[in-house]
């Protein structure tokens, strides 16, 4: 945090880091392209927009999602078996006007093999900024392989989001958390993503270790409800990432779009008041926003 | 490999330890990144550097344990049916009957040392991970096993073989229920528990430094085998023949011999029912990955695929559910993409015969992977020269029942009766 309460930009002009400052703190969802079709998959962010996400990642299907848990194993294989494809995916993303900035999440395979090319990064990247996409997470693309994507993304003006783990320390945080753009996805707990019913304590250590960084964090894997939206931007956290208790709602409501729409205002309703609470109870907290 | 034109620097020089050529590297999620960097530590202590005694004593538990070293047999029969002399490295005789206990033996040791306190593993059709029961028990670590479930209902007696070393079984009701679905499982496993879990992969594939780790421990294959034909027949061979799935006999065996420029080494592939892979259903009838595969990431490392255009990962089939996966070593494809080593393939019917002909010529019964080395033997040998060595990677007692329902439904030459007895 600077000293006016607000992240600071690592990279001036990210329409994902703006996001978050403006709308701090910030409720950031993920749901699974082509679950359990395209079309309703525009329905379900347009939902999820109106009811208050701040910044909206969709999951771009892969095949072998070693980082899920079976939440979202179960969205991607409806979404595969619904003939999902990377073209598909673009189009919808083409379609798409929400206030909220769009990224995307997918497994490194998918970003080798668009276009002609094999083992090209390049074909993806343009396609997903034509798109509008704002930027990319890969979930199996640690900082050490990622300089081409990087390249790429810097070429076309997409943040490239890294994910730190409760695993990750010392000298390899420090390098990673100066080579992120948009935000620091916060991983909460190891393991594979998936809705929890509590907060993990190596959340707050983590949010901890990383205080001193200057980037703006937020924290995923096993968020679900207000509450813990809440506590997690009480323990310094810039905005929460809800994915699998959305997919929950996709997979098993009769009226979806309502549902998610109030799903992700009750989240952005505990975001806000666990940035008031630290407002108001914490002796170093920071200022509030600024008009 | 780029660079970038941030200001700021790039995390690390890209370890070229990671890579062979294009091949190979370290894409996981970041939570298992710290516990690839404390393998890489061990492995250079442990295994390159025989800290404490490490290769010692794996080395002792391999020959009183395992039954090391094992013979290299010249095969009479198979000799003057192809007027040539064809010997047989026989890791068949290795304890378990094939060649995965180098290998899992060796990791499960080396998370001793490590001070790791849980094993865990992903198997096929189970030898890896009957060869990881076996050798958790005999180091006295606790030990789980994902296994697809398809895979699970038809190879209970593996299932049971574990269990009964004390291995829990966790069936993966993921996707086609084998070997792919079981990696997937066992990473998954091993980012929640990394900090105290050593995760014994099972061949030459996965992230760095697995595939070096892998095949260090296999390599004793290729060591000894390069020794025993110079004593045996005087001079280095001209061919050295092994299968491949994911690698880890073939590395074995070949690595001692790629340094040896005149040695030709064959990396036979399960060539399935067809080559051809059918983009509608996400099926390819075959697993000849480095015959067919395009250059992509899956399982930690980039390596040749079976994939669609768009990037997903297919299913693989073969008669042989050793030689079934996606993948492949990322070494093996450079060695490939190099020209070293030369991909071959041959299909479930050749090796079928394979099967049937060395239980029949030699007295062995070969495991149905090594039978497509066997195959490609009879099918290619006046190309492999005056002294070939093949790779007997195991027994085939595991699959008689799969080779009596092909051989009843097919039409084999070297297949004996399977009606035995009138009714």
């Amino acid at each position: 945090m600077s000293d006016d309460g607000q992240p600071t930009t690592a990279a001036a002009g990210s329409d994902i880091e703006a996001a978050i400052r403006e709308n701090h703190p910030a409720l950031i969802t993920y749901i699974t392209a082509g679950d359990p079709s395209l079309e309703e998959t525009k329905a379900y962010v347009e939902a999820l927009d109106r009811g208050g996400a701040d910044l909206i990642e969709l999951g771009l299907p892969f095949s072998e999602p070693v980082a899920e848990g079976a939440t979202i194993q179960a969205a991607i294989n409806r979404a595969l078996e619904a003939g999902t494809t990377q073209e598909g995916f673009f189009e919808l993303v083409d379609e798409l006007e929400t206030e909220a900035p769009l990224l995307v999440m997918t497994y490194y395979n998918m970003i080798l093999q668009y276009g002609e090319a094999t083992a090209d990064v390049g074909p993806f990247v343009e396609r997903a900024a034509d798109a509008g996409l704002s930027g990319i997470i890969v979930p199996d693309l640690p900082a050490e392989e990622a300089d081409p994507l990087r390249t790429a993304c810097d070429d076309h003006g997409l943040d490239l989001v890294f994910i730190v783990a409760p695993t990750t320390e010392g000298e390899r945080l420090d390098r990673i958390m100066s080579q992120v753009s948009g935000f620091a996805y916060v991983q909460a707990r190891l393991g594979t993503t998936g809705a929890r019913g509590d907060v993990s304590s190596a959340t707050h250590e983590s949010l901890a270790r990383l205080a001193e960084y200057d980037v703006p964090k937020a924290v995923g894997f096993g968020v679900s409800e207000g509450d813990h939206a809440a506590e997690i931007v009480e323990a310094g956290a810039d905005g929460v990432i809800v994915g699998s208790a959305l997919i929950d709602i996709i997979a098993s409501s009769d009226d979806p779009v309502a549902d998610l729409e109030a799903k992700a205002a009750e989240l952005k309703r505990g975001a806000v008041r666990g940035g008031e609470s630290l407002t108001n109870d914490v002796e170093d907290a920071p200022e509030p926003e600024q008009p | 490999m780029s660079t970038s034109d941030h200001d700021h620097d790039s995390i690390r020089e890209r370890d070229s330890e990671a890579t062979f050529g294009d091949y190979g590297g370290q894409y996981v999620p970041e939570a298992l990144m710290p516990a690839l960097q404390e393998l890489e530590d061990a492995y250079e202590r442990y295994v390159l550097n025989n800290e404490d005694g490490f290769m010692d004593e794996f080395r002792e538990r391999m020959r009183d344990f395992g039954g090391r070293p094992t013979p290299l047999q010249r095969a009479d029969r198979l000799s003057e049916r192809y007027d040539r002399e064809i010997y047989l490295k026989r890791e068949d005789l290795v304890h378990g009957g094939a060649h995965k206990l180098n290998n899992a033996l060796g990791q499960v040791l080396l998370a001793k040392y490590m001070g790791k306190e849980r094993i865990i593993a992903e198997t096929g059709a189970g030898q890896h991970g009957t060869a990881t029961a076996m050798a958790a028990a005999h180091l006295d670590m606790p030990c789980e096993i994902y296994m697809g479930r398809t895979d699970v209902n038809r190879q209970r007696p593996n299932v049971y073989r574990m269990r009964m070393n004390g291995a829990e079984v966790n069936p993966v009701d993921a996707g086609s229920g084998t070997l792919k679905e079981a990696i997937n499982e066992t990473m998954r496993d091993w980012a929640t528990t990394v900090e105290r879990t050593h995760y014994v992969i099972g061949s030459v594939v996965g992230p760095h430094p697995f595939p070096k780790l892998v095949r260090d421990f296999q390599a004793v294959i290729g060591q000894e085998a390069r020794q025993q034909i110079q004593q045996q027949a005087g001079r280095l061979p001209d061919s050295v023949v092994a299968c491949a799935g994911g690698g880890s006999n073939t590395m074995g065996t070949f690595h001692e011999f790629v340094p040896d420029d005149d040695v030709s080494l064959y990396a036979v592939e399960a060539g399935g029912s067809s080559l051809q892979i059918d983009e509608d259903e996400g099926v390819a009838p075959n697993s000849a990955t480095l015959s067919t595969g395009t250059d992509g990431v899956l399982h930690g490392a980039m390596t040749k695929l079976l994939q669609s255009e768009d990037g997903q990962i297919v299913e693989s089939h073969s008669v042989s559910a050793g030689l079934d996966y996606a993948g492949v070593g990322p070494e093996l494809s450079h060695l490939v993409e190099t020209g070293r080593v030369t991909p071959v393939n041959v299909g479930d019917e050749a090796a079928l015969n394979g099967f049937h002909r060395l239980s029949n010529l030699e007295g062995i019964i070969p495991a149905l992977e090594s039978s497509h080395a066997l195959g490609y033997l009879e099918e290619q040998h006046e190309e492999l020269g005056d002294l070939v060595v093949v790779n007997v990677s195991g027994r085939g007692d595991k699959d008689l029942e799969t080779v009596l329902e092909e051989t009843e439904t097919r039409d084999l030459e070297a297949a004996p009766d399977v009606e035995v007895f009138d009714s």
